[in-house]
């Protein structure tokens, strides 16, 4: 009974993600494409990686229609691998620093 | 949901009832009240979504790994750009095979999410014909990355080493591509099951097609693995 009425959007809808996504990824792409550097390189990357992610998982997982309980029991654990980023990060720098210290570049 | 979300107590409250609150109020409801948390979801579709929350976890430990090998190595990291180029017509087109394998994916995905609302119009034929399109899509990614993977090992890339730099660059590209590779591969056999039941008419009795929107969510979970992975390995 639910099911018959919960996920029923138009099929318009399905199309027009999908053209979204495609324009996102081929300007992801055009990112390389025109060799683009340095942070302006990194923030188009994530900005576009995030906006298709997010498409994907809140139209075509359905995420967007779910109830909190459950949108937010899959959405807050990932965040725990933001701080495993950051420790990990941390780390190489300092592994990298003390690499370069005592073995000198290219001795790695 | 609906007006009439009448104050009942938190004891009396039913987990399909369609007057649930919603929002916030809604989810200090739902994990607060006893037996099921998450309500208007079948134990089905919420296994898979915790099974994709865990496989979230696996994939960003190979992507995090790849992040620490690639900041402590003291060699230059090779050129994504070049590695991965083609030569067409001529000319050697930087990414494109990568590119080509998004745009693959990104269609697989829109065609299952097309499946998906077909399965709840019950239109048999169509959703089968779509998730078909959807293996058959994901087996065309799955040669692409085969043709990917031959031509890297041809020119000596080894997850030891490679000529153009860090050794670091194979393991984590064999690793990562591989395990991504893998799952598509499964989620094509696990569509194929899937599509041969539907056509054969086995959710007929029941009228429940929601198997066909747990399939979609692995599937849409292996297109959103790949987004991650072309921005962070490929683009980076």
């Amino acid at each position: 009974m639910e099911h018959a009425q919960g996920q029923q959007h138009p099929i318009s809808l399905y199309l027009k993600i999908w053209g979204l996504l495609f324009v996102l990824s081929t300007l992801s792409y055009l990112v390389d494409y025109f060799h683009f550097q340095g942070p302006l390189r990194w923030a188009l990357i994530i900005i576009f990686m995030l906006l298709k992610a997010g498409l994907i998982v809140s139209i075509f997982m359905h995420l967007a229609w779910e109830r909190l309980a459950i949108v937010y029991a899959i959405l807050i654990p990932p965040l725990c691998l933001l701080v495993l980023m950051g420790l990990m990060a941390a780390e190489a720098d300092y592994v990298s620093f003390s690499r370069l210290l005592f073995f000198g570049k290219g001795g790695g | 949901m609906g007006q009439s979300s009448r104050d009942a107590p938190l004891a009396e409250s039913h987990p399909t009832e369609a007057s649930a609150p919603g929002g916030w109020e809604g989810m200090y409801r739902d994990w607060s009240s006893d037996k099921d948390a998450f309500k208007q979801v079948s134990w089905g579709k919420a296994m898979m979504w915790i099974f994709l929350l865990s496989d979230t976890f696996v994939f960003s430990c190979f992507l995090i790994g790849y992040m620490a090998v690639r900041m402590t190595t003291t060699e230059p990291w090779p050129n994504t750009s070049e590695v991965f180029a083609l030569t067409l017509g001529g000319h050697s087109i930087p990414l494109i095979l990568i590119a080509i394998m998004t745009f693959v994916l990104i269609s697989s995905s829109g065609t299952m999410a097309m499946a998906v609302n077909f399965a709840y119009r019950r239109a048999r034929v169509r959703t089968g014909l779509l998730i078909l399109a959807t293996a058959l899509l994901g087996a065309a990614f799955v040669g692409m990355q085969a043709f990917e993977w031959s031509k890297l090992i041809g020119e000596g890339v080894r997850p030891w080493g490679n000529p153009e730099g860090a050794a670091q660059f194979g393991a984590s590209f064999f690793m990562i591509t591989g395990f991504h590779g893998l799952h598509v591969s499964i989620g094509v056999i696990y569509l194929s099951v899937v599509a041969y039941k539907v056509m054969r008419g086995h959710y007929e009795s029941s009228g429940n097609y929601q198997v066909v929107e747990i399939a979609g969510l692995y599937w849409h979970f292996v297109d959103l693995v790949w987004v991650f992975i072309f921005a962070f390995f490929y683009l980076w």
